[in-house]
């Protein structure tokens, strides 16, 4: 019995929560607001308490179907209305298909008489009557600190509050309260952060006349919560907050491969190419050609049938349109083939969690399948290392999620080892890591390019030298010299003593065939010489030979015609040694 | 708007005075309230007056209306502007300062 299984422990009752339909909210209370009971926002002025509480009401509406009342105690009905309409929140609409139910509560203290002994339970029956016309699982008050201008008994009100909280958990409602932000507490009457079941703070800092809005979720009973604080912006379509860092690792991975765009570089990857959805990071110095090389994928990226969203932070798009023409990449006619969106702003225009929001919203428009960030360097002048390392996570853990190859390019300063080295300290996140950098010598500089790292896939080890001509970027090929590989002017005097040599081999070949052919051709001729000596000599000895032939038959001719005239005597054999 | 309890007085030749008393049930808080306001009324206001008791939890509605908030709450109606006091009016001083009667000099 001592030893419960986990899944015995999943099976214990959670507690029940109600999803906010806030972006990224519900992810930081892992399911939304504790169900049946008050929540407390506080926070100071523009965090957008009011907003938040808007928001829970008209998500809980239309999208989980939970009817809700905003009691509203410094702004009118038609007001709320109003404010929100810009965010594409109807509450007219709403109020009539009896979804929404909004009740301004007003509160003047120069018309009130207080006399003896009173209690709120105005405020809780009529509270309760809303909540009972239309059903509703939603409450927000906004905000109570205002029921404290307006009585000046505050025993009473303390205590009122205090029921009222009570009150509204027996009634099962989710309920928002917002309270303003206190000097030193959460609220200004130090009451309501202690009744509340759940406290989220909103804060709204200014660094370097940087605003960033941070949400943080203070207590949650009875449930875990992430504990950071999180940056938050109030967009367009309402409030998003965005963790800062994904929770788990668990995006699906892709083994397709995406050309690089240059034919030499695919050649120095195993795979040719990125894999793609993975991220890649470009560094390099100043003028190293980052720009080309990030415009050459993004180039191949559209010719290959993709899409593509280019975040040009240094350049214009005419600019960058201009420059990249030069090099024969002609991204204009991508452009008007709508698979290329050039998206370009000062860094400092926003602050990160905008840039970061401008590019969440784009991509779930565009819908691209390569976004290419040029530079990352430049967010620096926007937040500090830390925010800019924590934007650049959670960037990259969007678009590995969403499958979406991306390629950063980063200056670096310095030199030596300390090129290895990126500002952002993002090197560890990226998945491929080409360095461009310049190669100087005999007075010179070069760009040479190296791959650091390539996850799951064999790569070159060789720093290629590579130029910038107007067909694009040309790899050139390793050549090497007695120390080493050689690049620039010492290549070309490399390669033309290569070319030296080889052609005083080629005539030295020349030369000793041509020597060969002469002692072919003096042998051939001692040979026939030889021949034609042998042919005399041997005509000589056939002449001789036929000579002594026709004498022998002359005697022997004439020896048949001695003996024929005289008949042979019985030594005729001695005629015979006589010859 | 129905009405609860309408306790009507005889009628002045006087601008007449309409009252509201918004209580919820019978808390002795509201019926400190009325007893009150009935004596005030009775000393001060006598023939001019009208007194209206609204039980809130019985028409939880019309708490909007008068911007209830507070149990008991005595909305002075007519003669405009409205005037609101809160409490069990068992301060005469403050509910006459409140409801702006000029007290009829001590019997």
């Amino acid at each position: 019995m001592s030893a419960h299984s986990p899944a015995a422990a999943h099976a214990l009752p959670q507690l029940p929560k109600a999803p906010t339909g806030i972006e990224g909210l519900d992810e930081i209370t892992e399911g939304g607001l504790p169900l049946g009971r008050p929540t407390l926002i506080c926070g100071s002025a523009g965090c957008g308490k009011t907003l938040m509480g808007i928001e829970f009401l008209v998500r809980g509406a239309l999208e989980f179907n939970e009817p809700g009342v905003l009691m509203a105690f410094e702004e009118t009905a038609p007001e709320l209305a109003a404010n929100v309409t810009s965010l594409g929140f109807d509450l007219t609409d709403l109020q009539e298909r009896k979804l929404l139910r909004l009740d301004h509560v007003h509160v003047d203290r120069s018309e009130i008489e207080e006399t003896g002994e009173y209690d709120l339970e105005g405020l809780f029956i009529r509270l309760g009557y809303a909540i009972d016309s239309i059903g509703a699982k939603r409450v927000v008050l906004d905000t109570i600190e205002a029921l404290f201008a307006g009585f000046p008994n505050q025993a009473v009100l303390r205590s009122e509050i205090r029921r009222l909280f009570h009150w509204l958990k027996e009634k099962g409602v989710t309920a928002i309260i917002t309270a303003e932000r206190g000097d030193g507490s959460l609220t200004r009457q130090g009451l309501e952060e202690y009744v509340s079941d759940c406290v989220i703070l909103l804060d709204n800092r200014v660094i370097d006349q940087i605003t960033t809005r941070r949400l943080r979720v203070v207590k949650y009973r009875g449930s875990t919560h992430g504990t950071n604080e999180y940056p938050y912006l109030i967009t367009a379509n309402g409030i998003s907050v965005l963790p800062v860092t994904s929770l788990r690792l668990d995006h699906a991975v892709s083994s397709r491969v995406v050309s690089t765009g240059i034919p030499a570089l695919d050649d120095m990857f195993g795979l040719r190419g990125y894999y793609e959805g993975s991220s890649v990071l470009v560094t390099g110095t100043a003028g190293t050609a980052k720009t080309t090389l990030a415009a050459s994928f993004a180039d191949q990226i559209c010719r290959d049938g993709g899409r593509c969203i280019f975040f040009a932070f240094e350049e214009s798009p005419a600019q960058l349109l201009r420059n990249m023409a030069s090099v024969s990449i002609n991204l204009q006619a991508h452009l008007d083939a709508g698979r290329l969106l050039i998206e370009a702003a000062r860094p400092t225009l926003n602050g990160l969690e905008q840039h970061l929001v401008t590019l969440h919203r784009l991509v779930k428009e565009f819908r691209p399948t390569a976004v290419v960030i040029d530079p990352i360097t430049n967010l620096i002048t926007v937040g500090n290392l830390n925010e800019v390392r924590s934007m650049l996570t959670r960037l990259i853990d969007f678009l590995k999620v969403n499958g979406i190859t991306a390629l950063f390019t980063a200056l670096v300063s310095g030199r030596g080892l300390q090129q290895e080295m990126t500002d952002e300290g993002v090197s560890s996140l990226v998945d491929t890591w080409i360095s461009v950098r310049d190669l100087e010598g005999v007075g010179e500089r070069n760009r040479g390019l190296s791959i650091l790292k390539s996850r799951g896939m064999a790569h070159s080890n060789q720093v290629r030298e590579f130029l910038v001509t107007s067909h694009g970027i040309e790899l050139l090929d390793v050549v090497l010299g007695p120390t080493g590989i050689v690049t620039g002017a010492s290549r070309l005097a490399q390669q033309m003593q290569e070319r030296a040599e080889t052609l005083a081999v080629q005539q030295e070949a020349e030369r000793r065939d041509r020597e060969v052919e002469r002692r072919r051709r003096v042998l051939e001729a001692n040979i026939a010489n030889l021949r034609t000596e042998f042919e005399s000599v041997e005509e000589e000895l056939r002449q001789i030979s036929a000579n002594e032939q026709s004498r022998r038959q002359a005697l022997l001719s004439g020896q048949q015609r001695i003996a024929a005239a005289n008949p042979p005597a019985p030594g005729a054999p001695t005629a015979e040694s006589g010859q | 708007m129905a009405e609860v309890a309408a306790v009507e007085l005889e009628e002045g030749f006087q601008e007449m005075w309409e009252l509201r008393l918004y209580v919820a049930g019978q808390t002795p808080k509201s019926v400190t309230a009325l007893a009150n306001l009935k004596k005030y009324c009775e000393q001060h206001l006598k023939g001019r007056y009208k007194i209206e008791v609204v039980d809130l939890l019985v028409n939880p509605q019309l708490a909007e209306g008068d911007q209830i908030l507070a149990i008991p709450t005595l909305v002075r109606k007519v003669p405009e502007p409205i005037r609101k006091i809160i409490g069990d009016l068992s301060n005469e001083e403050r509910v006459l300062v409140g409801l702006d009667v000029r007290p009829v000099s001590s019997k």
